[in-house]
């Protein structure tokens, strides 16, 4: 294990925020992008209630 | 019929039944994947000897960079698909995947500023390829709001092929930018001609990291065309008996 504690892991040898800064948006956006198409099938399949589009 | 007898195995109905069919399971590779690669690349690759733990952004900088690349030129090559032979689920894949190459292309551009702050002191040059991997988010960009700009839904896929298919210069350009200009980023890690300047654990990651990001890309863009198709054929019989 090259890590000896949990503190030591999230610190990043001191590069923390930026390997925690890339990681976190890039699942932030993987998981927008990911939850906008899942919700535009949804509506595309949900019944037609009388509007437009 | 019969010329056509090709694309009519890419039918919408039968290319929604099939898709649905595969997007649990390339969710469930993406998964898989991923873990082992970030397992790897967090636990196991060790610490880099001149850039300490911030050479760690590459498991997810090189792979988005990738994926912005290869994405623009799948989405290219449907849309010109799509004009060409008049084939419109191609042209709706071609749709389809702009959102998720633009997401990869900015995740490329937002962890190489983020990794180009410890190692060159900087989030931003005009390098050859910083810029023009900002183009090519502007080209997806742009080929969204194009498409969805005309309302005749094939007029506005055949100005979309058109944008893309120019746009397609840019990736080589993106491509070979580290070895036609002197520029501020690193050449090439991985080539096809020489052997990789990685460890064997950071090699692994990076690759690894790759086909997640592979798989989590037909998933999406998958579920992506199925919610076009579902739109314009709502009122198509089939779709109600579809399976959602």
């Amino acid at each position: 294990m090259i890590w000896s504690s949990a503190s030591e892991f999230f610190a990043m040898g001191g590069y923390g925020l930026y390997v925690w800064g890339s990681f976190g948006v890039t699942a932030l956006c993987m998981a927008a992008d990911a939850l906008i198409a899942v919700k535009r099938h949804r509506s595309a399949r949900a019944p037609q209630t009388g509007e437009n589009g | 019929m019969a010329e056509t007898r090709f694309f009519t195995f890419a039918s919408p109905p039968r290319f929604y039944a099939l898709a649905g069919t595969l997007i649990p399971w390339f969710w469930a590779a993406a998964a898989v994947l991923a873990y082992a690669g970030l397992y790897i690349g967090f636990f196991k690759a060790p610490t880099d000897a001149t850039q300490g733990d911030a050479y760690r952004i590459i498991f997810i900088h090189v792979p988005a960079a990738w994926m912005s690349m290869v994405l623009y030129m799948v989405m290219a090559f449907w849309a010109a698909i799509g004009w060409a032979f008049n084939a419109k689920l191609a042209s709706m894949v071609a749709r389809a995947l702009a959102p998720t190459g633009a997401m990869f292309t900015f995740v490329a551009l937002w962890s190489g500023a983020l990794w180009g702050k410890p190692t060159w002191g900087t989030w931003w040059v005009w390098d050859a390829r910083l810029t023009s991997e900002l183009i090519l988010l502007f080209l997806y960009l742009g080929y969204m709001a194009l498409v969805n700009a005309i309302d005749d839904t094939r007029r506005a896929d055949q100005a979309g092929a058109l944008l893309a298919v120019i746009g397609s210069v840019n990736v080589p350009i993106i491509y070979f930018s580290v070895k036609w200009w002197n520029t501020l980023h690193q050449g090439a890690t991985i080539s096809a001609t020489a052997a990789p300047k990685m460890v064997a654990t950071m090699l692994t990651a990076m690759l690894l990291m790759t086909l997640a990001c592979w798989a989590y890309a037909f998933a999406v863009v998958f579920t992506r065309t199925r919610a076009i198709i579902a739109e314009r054929e709502r009122d198509a019989k089939w779709l109600n008996g579809a399976t959602s």
